[in-house]
């Protein structure tokens, strides 16, 4: 536990904005899936969204690089709005890495090229360059000597590491994380998580969807816990989980702290 | 506590590997299968040897009139002595050479397609959809260069055959794929715009679309402008087998995993870059049995110009056996061009087959 502060303590939030959102409304047709939400990200921040599934929790960080429209309110990202403007959502997204459920890795394109794609073609940078950065990213996710291979022979834990450094690769300010280590098996979830503490401790940006509560508490700065398309409660990982405040919380907590 | 141990392998038994495990696996598996080998085995030592003895041992291969062949099996003098009019239609004898050439220098770019490890095979493929064309034109047609012009109702037999196809198929799969791409838009305009041509044109006979354009379309056309004939079956026959090939390209977008667009889109990948690079190479691959398959229908549906008076090879050889000299041997000459039809598809379709497994990069997929 001590050791866990004092990694916590090395993560400094800078006073700087990230992420603004003021009065977000979204609907799925007639089904109002986001409600009213207000929330303010700072840079360095690591932010665990948890709560049970048709929450809105996955809309709302798809909302965040727009791939998902919002229908009220403001969404504003690094100082840039994000609007119908198809050149303000470009560089909102380049500048926004986001990890999948699923990977999403481009499986006719090895792990390299699928690093290297975005750099060459949205960045313009030359391909030595993209691929020199591409393999620095690969080392850090531990999987360099993969980088001939294509996606398919990859393992689960593997191909998620390959899709954070894709996202690295563009040297992005924030990452989203979309329930990276929930399509896992149970022995690969380590390596994942293991990977995006070691980004946290790089000063990064996170917003993370996610189950996993021992990560929450080992890296979060703060948890909030959303039903029903609100956000419910929000606070720091050990007020969260030791005082939660509202009913709801308290019985979301009691059903997955029992597994 | 033991060490863990694996068993060792055993051979499998003799009758599942080999030679033997083989017949007994797809031969005679059960009695209905082997009654089947059986029957099919019969029926063909009932037919093949007579075949072969028509087509190759009792066969006239050498002379120059009918009065060679008097075996009483195939007479390939008549495919012989025809031979240059079944290949080129009634393009002039001291021209052909223009032919040859276009065709040679065709193989001799497309052989480096195939060999593994060659290193521009981006531009070599460029160069044959794009810059190849523009030589043979120049080459087949003349008129510059101080060749002799050969009008196009000259051109006939499997040139035009080839030319319209190669025409085709170079035009339909772009066509084809803006269209997929067209009707999956957003855009309103666009997508019906495309929902249109496409329903249109795939409900419409390829004879009727062959009439119109030579029949009724100079009738609209104001006097004294009348673009020529081949032209003008081109254009609808690409059209056409564009409108096809756009459904068989949807298909394969649709296929592609919505997550792959979404990461496309979440690396801040622009539409025409996430379709370009991520999205259709994966949808084409896909689709390639689908393509070919189209491919090959235009191919044979060529034939078809005949009704509009342009001598294909197939119409060649039909005005040949009616040939008051050669008649009675339209079978020879029907042989012949299934023949060389049979080349043309099995060979597209075996490519097909080759570039699938080229590109087989995944072994699962996510």
């Amino acid at each position: 536990m001590s050791e866990e502060n004092a990694n916590k303590a090395n993560l400094e939030v800078s006073d700087k904005v990230m992420i603004e959102l003021k009065d977000v409304h979204k609907w799925y047709g007639e089904f109002h899936v986001l409600k009213n939400i207000d929330l303010t990200v700072r840079k360095g921040e690591r932010i665990v969204i948890c709560g049970p599934s048709g929450s809105g929790k996955s809309t709302l960080i798809r909302c965040l690089n727009r791939l998902e429209e919002h229908q009220r309110g403001q969404i504003i990202i690094d100082g840039t709005e994000l609007t119908d403007d198809v050149k303000h959502i470009d560089a909102i997204r380049s500048e926004v890495g986001m990890v999948f459920q699923h990977f999403n890795l481009f499986p006719h394109l090895t792990v390299l090229e699928n690093c290297c794609l975005a750099p060459i073609w949205v960045r313009k940078m030359p391909r030595r360059e993209a691929e020199d950065a591409a393999m620095e990213y690969l080392e850090k996710v531990k999987i360099p000597e993969q980088a001939k291979k294509y996606p398919g022979q990859l393992s689960g834990g593997q191909q998620q590491r390959v899709a954070i450094a894709r996202s690295l690769c563009m040297n992005p300010n924030i990452m989203l994380f979309d329930e990276p280590t929930s399509a896992l098996d149970p022995e690969m979830i380590k390596e994942v998580l293991d990977t995006m503490i070691s980004l946290a401790e790089t000063g990064m940006t996170m917003i993370c969807v996610t189950h996993e509560m021992g990560f929450a508490k080992t890296v979060a700065n703060r948890v909030i816990f959303m039903d029903g398309g609100e956000i419910i409660e929000q606070n720091e990982p050990d007020e969260f989980f030791n005082n939660p405040q509202s009913d709801r919380t308290k019985l979301f907590l009691s059903q997955i702290l029992q597994n | 506590m033991s060490k863990f141990v694996p068993q060792p392998d055993l051979p499998a038994p003799i009758t599942n590997v080999g030679v033997i495990g083989w017949l007994r696996n797809n031969l005679f598996p059960s009695p209905l299968d082997t009654a089947m080998t059986l029957a099919a085995l019969y029926f063909l030592y009932l037919y093949v040897p007579p075949l072969f003895d028509w087509a190759i041992f009792s066969a006239d291969w050498f002379g120059d009139s009918r009065d060679a062949c008097t075996s009483g099996g195939a007479c390939w003098v008549f495919v012989s002595v025809r031979f240059k009019q079944f290949m080129v239609g009634l393009y002039p004898d001291a021209e052909v050479w223009r032919v040859s050439t276009a065709a040679v220098l065709f193989v001799a770019l497309m052989i480096p397609m195939f060999i593994k490890g060659f290193k521009h095979k981006a531009w070599l493929g460029a160069f044959i959809l794009f810059g190849f064309p523009f030589i043979a034109f120049i080459l087949f047609s003349g008129g510059s260069f101080g060749l002799e012009l050969v009008e196009t109702n000259m051109w006939g037999g499997l040139f035009l055959t080839l030319v319209l196809s190669f025409v085709g198929i170079v035009a339909a799969l772009p066509l084809g794929i803006l269209l997929a791409l067209g009707r999956r838009s957003s855009m309103p305009i666009v997508k019906s715009v495309c929902v249109v041509f496409i329903e249109f044109w795939r409900g419409v006979p390829l004879i009727t679309v062959l009439f119109m354009s030579s029949v009724m379309l100079p009738l609209f056309l104001p006097e004294g402008m009348n673009f020529d004939k081949l032209l003008r079956a081109m254009i609808g026959i690409v059209l056409f087998q564009s409108a096809y090939m756009a459904e068989v390209v949807r298909s394969g977008l649709q296929a592609i995993p919505k997550g792959q667009y979404e990461a496309a889109k979440a690396l801040g990948l622009s539409y025409w870059q996430s379709m370009g690079l991520i999205i259709l190479p994966q949808a084409l691959k896909l689709v390639i049995p689908g393509i070919v398959n189209t491919f090959i229908a235009l191919f044979k549906d060529t034939t078809l110009v005949l009704i509009i008076g342009l001598f294909d090879l197939l119409s060649m050889i039909q005005s040949a056996s009616q040939d008051a000299k050669w008649l009675g041997f339209e079978i020879e000459g029907y042989v012949f061009a299934a023949l060389i039809f049979w080349v043309f598809c099995f060979g597209m379709s075996r490519y097909s087959m080759s570039l699938e497994r080229k590109l087989e990069t995944s072994h699962a997929r996510n």
